[in-house]
Order: structure tokens, then C-alpha cells, then sequence
């Protein structure tokens, strides 16, 4: 084989594969380099797993033009789109920031391995598989490539109970999903004797068109993938495993898991909603509406009465979880036309959900020393008087999470109301924003935590390591500057649904 | 002046909190002594900057809102950065703005911990208080109106009293209650009328056609106001707010943040849903009287000082809403007069009662006594403070209650016998607690120690200059309503006229000729029919050429 035909492959479609393939290469390459490092020297593993993060975000960054045309690759089996692109970059930020919280908890848990941020990238290969897949078998893998590094990296700590059992428990019902949700692909697979998502798309209006109203069919595929999905993010019925094993992974992996998976879920529910059964859309938006409303419930009832912030934090994932799935259910208008300021405000609220909920796992990050996780909300007692800024950052990803501006929260919150209200749904939005009460006493129990209370008898300060800095400062900026100046990340969320999604 | 163009000046106001927040957080963590200062000094700078809309303001302006700023803020949502000020939130942003510089002064010696944090708090406070009353873009209101609750709720829960927590929490939830329901209202005001711009809406009010819609209107965007003001059922919150917050966060909390809820009512509730607000005037009216009367009780029965001070302020807030909803031009200019009074004249009582747990380090009536003989200055303060709020002619209590009494009075004469019921228990508890604890027996004296040497002993002297400056000049101002307010009526009166016109006369067009107290209103409607005349009723020599053509 000569150089050159290694360039013409890359000029090919495999130049499609670039930000994926970057996180594989140096995935492998931190498993490879890791033997050369001497004990100190583990850390430099985060240095090229961020080096792979940084290049998979520059080959993004060049497929931005030809994302504009919508290009297909491999057969149509994946495709380069806005949608991509824009989810490639949050998901990557995502993967960037994990990284960098991991290093200082591995290194005071002791046990800093190259395979820990081997698989963060390879969990997130599937993560960008699962925002540019567009056919069924790619999809899967990239999922089950998702899937199988979180089990793993929830397991990371063999000795300690709480980790295995959140890993048993997070697997058992993975692998339940998946199957559920492999089953619904085979459906589809019948329908339309393909796997391509684009012939998917054909044969189910098709069939819509042959059998108005009731298409038992279709709608087993429709029931069976949402449910496979929804275990993936989370949503109530299948919410069970979320709060174990956010309790028991490394918190750096629980953000990950909260943020990454969570995303990387609504990428897939995203492209299969507004493709495949955008035919169905009322039947699906109702679906929403319910599980967006269970959610709410669940995780908003089941938080009020947490001690531990992680557990806590699960829950205020499912019920945040609830309100995108309620902004899904305003992108259809009642007469099953396209709301477009609704699927703008789910776009909006997934893309700066990232960054505050991410914050508020980074600061109780913060709060581990050694021997010790500290994430118990009586961990956090006068901290304001500890270690003020951290007290102040987790303030403000706090009153993001619940909604109150100046932060991103409020203007997601504010929008998805808003399509709520404008699409017809008066009532789901009244139910939105009757929630955000109950949440603001949960999430304001951690700041009178940090504010009301003596420190304990530790008044030892959290300490901030460069790397987290630059965490830290990348997640408030984002949060405040969406929360302020909103206007960049509207565009930004519009153009990731441009195109064949919708508009 | 770039700063202080009519186009700027909006923002120039606004800002200075901010950058005073932005000043006292650059100062080094340790150098308490240098943010108290750079603190002090942007809070007067603060109070300084809104003094030019004194005399840049005209109050016979043809257009509604002066000093309009307008940015696109989030261009594709249509919400814009749009301020402007009328007459009512002119005298509401003054009130903050002198509220905020005495607050801050006032925290000088009582707030000793985490300084710098504090005073951030504070300015931000400010600038989400100025930013209620300067707003004409209903998204930009809600953002300060809700963003303001969580540095209050930190004021509250970082330095306050013993039972901080419970109380700071209770504010919070009682505000985000208000609040969620208010933003659906907004969302479906905005939907009906597609625009977030205030001044539309208040150019075409939600007239008898909206339907059910302006019903729904009125109860969300009552919720928030309610709970602000607060009114009847929604007041418990306030109390144990204000007797657990340090002293500066007291004075906003009840001189300032009360009046945004007041405020609502004027420039929403009111001009933007007249039917609706006629259709429950009766409850609202019933409610307000509840709190006067009700107030006046528990007030009578406190022996904290703070929570007396609380209920009388309640009672007093009572008279705004009453005010705004006798649905007259009197009861409307009383209501703002009744903001101006009771933020101003509860500021001074907040401050005086700090001063006396700060020195005493108690707060039942009961532990003090025969301060009087003592301290001769804070006595003097103390009792002109009490004698004003319990409505003393020449000073602001009295004309402020008089004047939405006398509205009261024209709708029904026993609502106003209500009313003075509650004044007649205010007054009554502010003397009963002025007597208890300035003269009688001195608490502190025994019989051994003579009472110079007590007057000597450290940490129980009379007032100093610092202390006097903010307390004077809290009680000029109320003298100052009190003897002269020609020139705040002058303010408030176009405002006053168009909400009441706007919404009545031109919803019911028969209400003029039914009702034989508009008289004074008729003559400045004819004013308004030839806005050339610039100085309008306010001078004689202006009106006596309209009052010819009256007749």
C-alpha cells in the first residue's frame, strides 16, 4: 500500500470519519503510551486523551462546510449534517470536561489507569456514531459502544461495593434496553427490508399512506425503540437504574453519564423522531407529553427528600430530562405541522444542559479527598465561608438547573414554555411550570447547605487544580453567556436542525 | 455628557450597581476596611447618577415614557433591552436608588463578616430592583423581577438572624411561586399580543372582547404582585423575612421590593386589564382591608421589634393596593405616595431598630426602656420615624394615607372607616412601642450606676454622624411629601390620568357623567387637549386659560 492511496481513502468518505476515527486512534494510543509512564507520570494519559478531544473537534470544524450540503458516507450510512456537527461539538465538550475532572479524582482515589480515558473515548466514538448514524446497524453499535464503556468506567472501582453494584445494575438493564430496543430496529428492518434509516423513512410513509390511522406495526417500532431510549436517558418508566449508578460511579463518570449519555440518547431519539416516524408525529408527541410529565413527577418528588448530591443530582437529571422531553412534545404543532421554536427550544435546552449540569457534578467533584467521596449534602456545609467561589459556581449552576435567569436554564425553561403555550398545550405548560417550584426547594437545600450552615468540624478547602479551572470556566461561561446573550446559541441550536430534520 | 444623554442615562443608572458589584469584588480578599468604602462611595455614586432625572424629567411630556432605551436583545424571540421611566417608576426608581445608598451606609458597622460578598449582594440586589421599575419589555421585567430573590435569599440566609434558613427559604419559595405562574402569563400575553413591548399592550389594553383570557391574565400576574405586596393570604413570608435579615437587606426588602409588587399592579394589572381589575375590585378592596385591620392587630399584640415594624408595614402596603384598587385618580396617586412613604419612613424605623439590637443585642420591646434620657438623638429620630409612619400631619404617612382615603371615601364611605380602623391599631402599637422603649425605666440602668456612666460604657452611645446622616435624611424626605408634594403629584400625574383614562373612560364611557368625583379629573382632561400647552394644570397661569374653555 503506497501513501497515496492512503490519501485518496481520506479524500474519500473516510474523511467523514475523521472526528471519530481522532478518538479512536488516541484512545488506543493512551493504552499504548501508558506503559512508558512512570506513576507520577500517569496524568500525561489526560493530556492525550485531550489531544484526541481537541483534533476530533478540529476535523469537526473542517467538516462544517460540507455539512451545509448534507453529505452521506459509506453507503448512506452515515451521514455529515448540521445535526452532526452541532452535537458533535457538545458532546465533545462534554467528553473534554470529563476528562479533565477525572484527573485529580484519579489521582486521590490512586488509581489512575490509561484505560480509564481509553474508554471516556471510546464511549465518546459512540456518542458522535449516534448523532451521525443514519442506518440502523450503525446506530446499534454506536449505542452498544456507548453503552459498554459506561458500564465499564461505572465499575472503575473493583473494591468498592457501591461502584459494583451500580455497574451490575446499570448493565442489567442496559443490556435489557438494548435488546428492546434491537427488537424495535428488526421491526423497522421488516418494514422496509432495509436498514438504511433514508429507505426506513420511505417505506414507513408509505405505509402510513397504504393504512391511515392504526398501523400496528408501526407502532410496535415506534413503543419498542422509545422505550429502548428512554432507558438510555433516563426517562421515567425506565429511569431505574439512573440514581445507582450516578451514586455509585466516579462522580467524574456520573457527570459524563448524565450529560453524555443523556445528549447522546436525544441525538438518537432526535434523528429517528423527526425521520422515520415523523409520519406518526401526533402519536409521538403525546408520548411525550406523558413520559415528559411522569418525569417531571418522578424526579422532581423523588429529589426533595435526597441527602446524597449525586443521587440528588440523578433525579434533577430525570425531572431536567423532563422538561426537554416536554420542549420534543411542543415541536408538534396540534394539527401535526412542525413547530419550529419548539424543537429550537429542545435543541437549546439539550446543548446548554450539558454545561450546567456537568457544573454542578464538577463542583461536587471538587469536594473528594482522599479516602473519602464527600457527596453527601452536609459535605457542602458553609462552604460559601470555605471556599467562596466554588461556593458561588455551584450557586450559579444551581439556579440554572432550576430555571431562575440570568443563566441558561431560565432562557431553555422560558422557551420550552413558550412553544408549550404557542403549539396548544396550555396545560403541559401550566404542569412545567408548576415544577419548577418543588425543584427550586431541592436545589436551594444545597445552597442553604453552602450559605445557612457552620462548616463542620473539617474546614478543610476544596482544593482547585488548573485542570478543573479550566472546567469549571468553561461550563459558567457557558452558562451565563447563554443566559445573558442568548442570541449566538439560538442560531447555533437552529442550525443543528436545519436540513432534511425538520426545517 | 454621554453618560447621562436621555438616551444613556437609563443605563448609566442601572450599571452602577453593577460595576459597584464589579469594584467591591476586584478589592482583595482581607482589606474589609477598603470594601466598605469603594462600597459606600458606589452606592452614593448609585444614589448620585439617578438624581439628573430630577430635573431632566418632564412631567408634561406628550409621550408616555421618557429616557427610552431600546437594544434587540435577543432579536429572534423579539425580546428587547427597553427602558424608559414614567412618572411612577421615575419616583420608584429615586426611591430605590436613595433606599440603596442608606442600606449599604447602614450596614457599615452591623454587617462584620465576609464583607465584600455582602456588598456584592447588595449592588446586585439593587441593580434587579431599579431594573423592575425601569423595564418596558416583559421578558427584561421578569428577569429582574425573579433574578433579585436570589441575592436577597442570600443576604438573608448568609447574615441574618438565628432562624435565617427557614425564613430566607420561605421568601424564596413564596417568590418562585409567584413567579412560574406570572411567566405563563407573560408567554400568553405575548401570544395574544405577539410582542413583549410594554407600551403596546398599555396603548391597547385587554378590553371586554379578550374574553376569559384577561381573567386569566389578572390571577397569574396577581400571584406574583400579591406575594410581593404582600397581600392578605400571601403575607406570611414576609415577617419572619424581615425580623431574620441583616439590616441593609431589611431596608430593601421592605422599603423597596414590597413597592415592586405595588408596581405591578399600577403598571400591569391595572392599565393593561381594566375589565378584569373592575370585575374583582370588590375582592381586591376586601383583601386589602383584611391586611390593613388584620396587620393593625397582630401589630398591637408583637413585642419583637422587627415583626412589629413588619406588620405595621403591612398594614401600610395595605393602603397602596386599596389605593390602586378604589380604581379613582386620588386613590392612585395615594397609592404611589403611600410607596414613597412607607419605604422611606420603614427604612428609618429598620435602621433605628437595628441600631437598638445592635447596641442592646436584644429585640423584644421589653429589654430596652428610658433610652430617652440617654440618647437624646436617636430618641428624637426614632419617634419622628414611629410618628410618621402612624400618619402625622406634615409628615408623608399622613398625606399618602389621607389621599387614598379619600378615594376610598368616594367609592364607599365604610371602606374608608375600615381603613382608619387599621391606622388607629398602627399608630396605637408604633406609640405604645415608642413609649416602652424610649422612656419608662431605664432597662440597662441599675440603681448604683448614674446615667452618664451608662451613657459612657462602650458600645451603648447615641447616634453617631454616620449613623444620623442616613436616618435624616430618610425623615427629610418624608417631611418633605409630608408639608410640600405639589411637585410629586405633578410627576405622577400624567401617569396617574392615563392609567385611569386608558382603562375607564375610554372601557366605560358613561363612568365620567355617573360619577361625581371625577370633577378634578375633568379639568385635566381638558388639559390634554392641547398638549402644547407644556406646563399643563401644574401652574395657574397655564390652567386658568383651560379651565375658561371648561366652562
Amino acid at each position: 500500500m503506497d501513501w497515496h492511496s492512503i490519501f485518496e481513502i481520506a479524500r474519500g468518505d473516510a474523511a467523514f470519519l475523521f472526528p471519530e476515527a481522532m478518538l479512536v486512534f488516541f484512545g488506543l494510543a493512551t493504552l499504548l503510551t501508558d506503559f512508558l509512564l512512570t506513576t507520577e507520570q500517569k496524568s500525561w494519559n489526560a493530556l492525550t486523551a485531550m489531544l484526541g478531544v481537541a483534533l476530533s473537534g478540529a476535523s469537526l470544524w473542517v467538516l462544517v462546510r460540507p455539512a451545509a450540503e448534507y453529505v452521506t458516507a459509506f453507503s448512506n450510512s452515515i451521514v455529515v449534517d448540521p445535526f452532526f456537527i452541532c452535537f458533535g461539538c457538545v458532546l465533545l465538550a462534554a467528553t473534554a470536561f470529563t476528562i479533565l475532572l477525572s484527573v485529580r479524582y484519579l489521582q486521590v482515589a490512586g488509581r489512575q489507569g490509561a484505560e480509564f480515558y481509553a474508554l471516556i473515548l471510546f464511549a465518546a466514538t459512540g456518542m458522535l456514531f449516534l448523532a451521525s448514524g443514519s442506518d440502523l446497524v450503525v446506530l446499534f453499535v454506536a449505542l452498544e459502544m456507548m453503552s459498554i464503556s459506561f458500564y465499564i468506567l461505572t465499575g472503575y472501582f473493583r473494591s468498592e461495593r457501591r461502584s459494583n453494584e451500580a455497574a451490575v445494575k446499570s448493565m442489567l438493564t442496559g443490556a435489557f434496553s438494548s435488546a428492546v430496543l434491537a427488537y424495535g430496529f428488526s421491526i423497522l428492518y421488516g418494514i422496509a427490508g432495509s436498514t438504511n434509516l433514508q429507505a426506513i423513512e420511505r417505506a414507513v410513509l408509505q405505509r402510513h399512506a397504504d393504512f391511515p390511522g392504526m398501523d400496528l406495526l408501526t407502532f410496535l417500532a415506534l413503543g419498542t425503540i422509545t422505550a429502548g431510549v428512554f432507558a438510555k436517558i433516563a426517562a421515567v418508566p425506565f429511569h431505574f437504574w439512573a440514581p445507582d449508578a450516578y451514586e455509585g460511579a466516579p462522580t467524574p463518570v456520573s457527570a459524563y453519564i448524565s450529560v453524555g449519555s443523556q445528549v447522546a440518547g436525544f441525538a438518537l431519539l432526535l434523528r429517528l423522531y423527526l425521520t422515520v416516524f415523523w409520519p406518526v408525529n401526533v402519536d409521538w408527541s403525546a408520548l411525550m407529553a406523558v413520559a415528559g410529565v411522569l418525569s417531571l413527577t418522578v424526579g422532581t418528588f423523588a429529589a426533595l427528600t435526597q441527602t446524597n448530591l449525586k443521587r440528588l443530582l440523578a433525579y434533577s437529571s430525570i425531572a431536567q430530562g423532563g422538561y426537554i422531553l416536554l420542549g420534543l412534545a411542543s415541536a408538534v404543532n396540534r394539527d401535526g405541522s412542525l413547530h419550529e421554536r419548539g424543537l429550537q427550544a429542545t435543541v437549546f435546552y439539550i446543548f446548554t444542559y450539558v454545561f450546567f449540569n456537568a457544573g454542578a457534578f464538577a463542583v461536587v467533584t471538587l469536594l473528594q479527598r482522599r479516602g473519602e467521596i464527600n457527596d453527601e449534602i452536609d459535605d457542602l456545609n458553609g462552604l460559601a465561608r470555605r471556599n467562596p467561589v466554588a461556593a458561588v459556581l455551584m450557586l450559579i449552576f444551581l439556579m440554572s438547573l432550576g430555571g431562575i435567569p440570568p443563566t441558561a436554564g431560565f432562557v431553555a425553561k422560558l422557551l420550552v414554555l413558550w412553544s408549550l403555550v404557542e403549539s396548544g398545550h396550555p396545560y403541559l405548560a401550566l404542569a412545567a411550570a408548576l415544577f419548577i417550584l418543588p425543584s427550586v426547594y431541592y436545589y436551594f437545600r444545597i445552597v442553604a447547605a453552602m450559605w445557612v450552615r457552620e462548616p463542620g468540624e473539617e474546614p478543610a478547602t476544596p482544593l482547585i487544580t488548573v485542570a478543573q479551572k479550566f472546567a469549571l470556566a468553561g461550563m459558567v461561561a457557558v452558562t451565563l453567556a447563554a443566559g445573558i446573550f442568548p442570541e449566538q446559541f439560538l442560531h447555533f441550536a437552529r442550525y443543528s436542525v436545519l436540513g432534511p430534520l425538520g426545517l | 455628557m454621554f453618560f447621562f444623554s436621555d438616551h444613556h442615562i437609563l443605563c448609566t443608572v442601572l450599571l452602577t450597581p453593577l460595576f459597584g458589584a464589579l469594584a467591591v469584588w476586584c478589592v482583595p480578599r482581607g482589606l474589609a476596611e477598603l470594601q466598605r468604602k469603594v462600597a459606600n462611595g458606589f452606592a452614593l455614586l448609585g444614589l448620585g447618577v439617578a438624581l439628573p432625572l430630577i430635573w431632566k424629567f418632564h412631567a408634561d411630556a406628550p409621550e408616555p415614557f421618557q429616557f427610552v432605551t431600546d437594544g434587540n436583545w435577543i432579536p429572534s424571540l423579539g425580546v428587547h433591552f427597553r427602558l424608559g421611566l414614567d412618572g411612577i417608576s421615575l419616583t420608584m426608581v429615586l426611591l430605590t436608588a436613595l433606599l440603596g445608598a442608606v442600606a449599604i451606609l447602614s450596614g457599615w458597622s452591623a454587617v462584620r463578616e465576609r464583607e465584600k460578598e455582602f456588598y456584592v449582594w447588595m449592588f446586585l440586589l439593587q441593580a434587579g430592583l431599579l431594573g423592575v421599575f425601569m423595564s418596558l419589555d416583559f421578558v427584561l421585567f421578569f428577569v429582574c423581577w425573579e433574578a433579585l430573590l436570589v441575592p436577597l435569599y442570600l443576604l438573608i440566609a448568609g447574615w441574618g438572624g438565628a432562624k435565617r434558613g427557614e425564613a430566607a427559604m420561605k421568601f424564596l419559595l413564596y417568590g418562585i411561586a409567584g413567579s412560574v405562574v406570572t411567566l405563563l402569563a407573560i408567554l400568553a400575553l405575548a401570544h395574544a399580543r405577539g410582542t413583549f413591548d410594554l407600551r403596546e399592550i398599555l396603548l391597547h389594553p385587554f378590553m371586554a372582547d379578550a374574553g376569559k383570557l384577561s381573567f386569566w391574565l389578572f390571577w397569574g400576574f396577581f400571584l406574583a404582585f400579591a406575594v410581593r405586596v404582600p397581600m392578605f393570604p400571601f403575607h406570611t413570608w414576609f415577617a419572619d423575612a424581615l425580623a431574620e435579615a441583616p439590616t441593609p437587606a431589611a431596608v430593601m426588602l421592605a422599603g423597596a421590593l414590597l413597592s415592586t409588587g405595588a408596581y405591578g399592579f399600577l403598571r400591569i394589572s391595572v392599565p393593561m386589564l381594566p375589565v378584569a381589575a373592575l370585575r374583582y375590585q370588590g375582592l381586591m378592596i376586601a383583601l386589602s382591608l383584611i391586611a390593613i385591620v388584620y396587620a393593625g392587630f397582630i401589630c398591637v399584640a408583637q413585642k419583637d421589634l422587627k415583626r412589629l415594624v413588619a406588620y405595621a408595614s403591612i398594614s401600610q402596603m395595605g393602603f397602596c393596593t386599596l389605593g390602586i384598587f378604589t380604581l379613582t385618580p386620588l386613590g392612585l396617586y395615594g397609592s404611589v405616595l403611600q410607596q414613597v412613604s412607607h419605604g422611606v419612613v420603614t427604612a428609618a424605623l429598620l435602621i433605628a431598630t437595628g441600631i437598638l439590637s445592635e447596641r442592646r443585642g436584644a429585640e423584644t420591646v421589653s429589654d430596652f426602656g428610658g433610652w430617652a434620657k440617654l440618647r437624646p438623638r436617636f430618641a428624637a429620630i426614632f419617634t419622628v420615624a414611629a410618628l410618621a409612619a402612624a400618619g402625622l400631619p406634615l409628615l408623608s404617612g399622613f398625606i399618602a394615607e389621607f389621599t387614598v382615603l379619600r378615594g376610598a371615601y368616594d367609592l364607599r364611605w365604610s371602606v374608608a372607616a375600615w381603613a382608619v380602623l387599621g391606622i388607629i391599631l398602627v399608630a396605637g402599637a408604633l406609640l405604645l412601642m415608642i413609649q416602652r422603649t424610649l422612656f419608662g425605666a431605664a432597662a440597662d440602668s441599675t440603681a448604683e450606676n448614674s446615667v452618664e456612666e451608662i451613657a459612657a460604657s462602650s458600645g451603648l452611645a447615641d447616634l453617631n454622624l454616620r449613623e444620623l446622616a442616613p436616618l435624616g435624611a430618610l425623615l427629610l424626605v418624608s417631611l418633605w411629601v409630608g408639608i410640600y408634594p405639589g411637585p410629586l403629584l405633578r410627576t405622577l400625574k400624567r401617569p396617574v390620568e392615563r392609567t385611569f383614562e386608558n382603562a375607564f373612560l375610554v372601557c366605560f364611557p358613561k363612568a365620567r357623567a355617573v360619577e361625581p368625583t371625577r370633577g378634578a379629573s375633568d379639568g385635566q382632561k381638558m388639559d390634554r387637549t392641547q398638549p402644547n400647552s407644556v406646563t399643563g394644570a401644574a401652574t395657574p397661569s397655564a390652567n386658568a386659560p383651560a379651565a375658561e374653555k371648561a366652562k
